[in-house]
């Protein structure tokens, strides 16, 4: 921790817009309690928890996303940031629940069997849940039957599989294949990602894309659902 | 008593590593999702196949066959407690494969990654991936290793968690990262990092270097950041084979031996002295590698235009090193981050 002066900066003092720069800064900077004191702030203020989320937090994330994305920012300080948001999310979350926010959509996100590494996984949790998105994660080491149960439990719009290692990657066709075996690929939008796979490979195993990193996840995941909106509302 | 690895060293002035552990196992049957170390006890031939491969193909040096067989990776498999004894006999089966070649090959003990993050961004602690590291380096050792080989790695805190447990076990050792996002480890560190962080380890390995990571020539462009920063010790470059491809139910890496022989040979000249492959490195592309070192006479060191040449582009424009990284982020205002 610092003592340099500037920490003296008190959150309250600041106008509504300045308050919501300054929580993109501690977004990126990853400070957990400067961002649970201005959702507080900004709740006292009669801010709806919706705009909240949208316009401080997800903003702030999204900053976050482009840097990481540009390469800017490695893993360990999104891992930061993302905590932050958690600490945020944490608070609105019931009042979301209790408001009837909209819902930007909900994805089911495991990591395939035999492959015991979450890093990917959890950053593009935590960023979908930055951007607005229902989250449910299964873990890690997911045989296609996990995938199944939480498909049917959950009812999600997404289906997101990560895997980091050239051993496990094949694991996610068995999946997809067994789904379509099933009669239910079509119901989900498929997204795979995971340091050894690539587009091609993708499209190969009949996934609907591969994500190269968190950022590029949720816009994918936002594209995705834009169009299936779109056919919803022409349906 | 000087170890085998740096005798070698001594000798010879490139040392020809081994291919991919991974791929060739799946190609003998290997389902995805299951723990190729558990192979070790129940099909010993196939893993003997997979050091043979190796050996008959050239190679100097091989890996064992004990890359998840730590306790944090074998509990996926519920075999947390069996980390000594496959570690120990994936070593000894390639003690056997070594000692039965004809002329003079080193065994290198695989040690991956824990797959947990450390703290504190994550929670595995210095201690325990200490221990984790230290209870397969004893087993390799018991089973006969002459070097321990920690690979993969992203994190600089892990990278040191296995030099304090190679240290523990009184064993010499190489350690290789992946360089795999826009030229730096998933953790954000550069080549120069590493350096750095090599240099001021209390165990240091008897060689660094790279493996795995985005193709050949994104490798070759970190062997490139290795070299530029006059590292005190021996660089490794092992590289995958291109990138992997799903062709008829199995990955298929894209790199011909053909790419892997100018890949080798562009290593030596990028100042690498171990040079092997990783991913999608078959027996075939390692004698292809094989046959070119032997004909290579030593060249200048390749330009990043060179290797882009000879082994396609790079998958980012930079690798943090040049000075192109888009500016720091003009804050607000001066909070000092995380202290």
């Amino acid at each position: 921790m610092s003592d340099e002066s500037e920490d003296d900066l008190i959150l309250a003092d600041l106008p509504d817009d300045e308050l919501v720069q300054q929580m993109f800064d501690d977004l990126y900077d990853g400070l957990k309690p400067e961002i649970e004191e201005a959702v507080h702030i900004l709740l006292d203020r009669g801010w709806a928890p919706y705009d909240i989320l949208t316009k401080a937090l997800v903003g702030g994330m999204t900053i976050v996303g482009r840097d990481f994305r540009d390469g800017i920012l490695f893993v360990p300080e999104v891992l930061l940031a993302a905590g932050a948001m958690k600490g945020g999310m944490a608070i609105l979350k019931p009042l979301l629940a209790e408001t009837g926010a909209p819902r930007v959509g909900k994805m089911v996100i495991g990591t395939v069997k035999g492959d015991i590494h979450d890093i990917g996984k959890n950053l593009v949790s935590m960023m979908m849940e930055g951007a607005g998105f229902e989250v449910v994660d299964i873990g890690i080491n997911n045989a296609v039957e996990k995938y199944l149960a939480a498909l049917e439990t959950e009812k999600p719009d997404i289906l997101g599989m990560s895997a980091l290692l050239t051993t496990t990657m094949p694991y996610m066709k068995v999946v997809i294949d067994t789904m379509a075996a099933q009669g239910i690929r079509d119901e989900y939008i498929v997204l795979v990602g995971g340091a050894p796979l690539n587009e091609e490979f993708g499209r190969a195993i009949g996934a609907d894309a591969y994500c190269r990193d968190a950022a590029v996840a949720v816009e994918t995941a936002k594209s995705f659902m834009a169009r299936k909106h779109n056919q919803m509302a022409t349906a | 008593m000087t170890d085998h690895l740096s005798r070698r060293l001594a000798e010879t002035p490139v040392i020809m590593a081994d291919g991919a552990t991974g791929t060739t196992l799946f190609n003998m049957g290997l389902s995805s999702g299951d723990a190729p170390e558990l192979w070790n006890v129940d099909h010993p031939d196939r893993i003997r196949a997979l050091y043979r491969g190796a050996v008959d193909a050239g190679s100097d040096l091989f890996l064992t066959n004990s890359f998840g067989s730590n306790a944090a990776r074998l509990r996926l498999h519920d075999a947390a407690d069996r980390a000594f004894e496959l570690s120990r006999v994936a070593a000894e089966l390639g003690r056997e494969i070594a000692d039965t070649a004809g002329r003079d090959v080193i065994v290198a003990g695989s040690m991956g990654p824990t797959g947990d993050i450390m703290e504190p961004m994550g929670t595995l602690s210095h201690a325990r991936a200490v221990e984790i590291f230290h209870e397969q380096a004893e087993g390799l050792k018991a089973g006969g290793a002459d070097v321990l080989w920690v690979e993969t790695i992203s994190a600089a805190e892990e990278y040191r968690a296995a030099a304090e447990a190679a240290r523990l076990a009184g064993m010499p050792w190489c350690g290789t990262m992946s360089f795999d996002t826009a030229g730096r480890t998933m953790m954000g560190l550069t080549a120069a990092d590493m350096v750095a962080m090599v240099d001021r380890l209390p165990h240091p390995p008897l060689a660094f270097g790279a493996n795995c990571g985005v193709g050949a020539s994104d490798l070759l462009r970190t062997v490139l950041g290795f070299a530029a920063q006059g590292p005190d010790r021996p660089v490794i470059a092992k590289g995958n084979a291109g990138i992997p491809k799903y062709v008829d139910g199995h990955i298929h890496y894209d790199g011909t031996p053909d790419l892997m022989a100018r890949y080798a040979t562009l290593a030596a000249d990028c100042g690498a002295r171990i040079i092997g492959g990783c991913c999608g490195t078959t027996p075939e592309h390692l004698a292809a590698m094989r046959a070119a070192l032997d004909a290579h006479t030593p060249g200048p060191r390749p330009s990043l235009d060179d290797i882009t040449a000879a082994l396609g582009g790079f998958s980012s424009a930079s690798d943090g090193l040049d000075g192109a990284d888009a500016p720091a982020r003009t804050r607000r205002r001066g909070r000092s981050p995380r202290g």
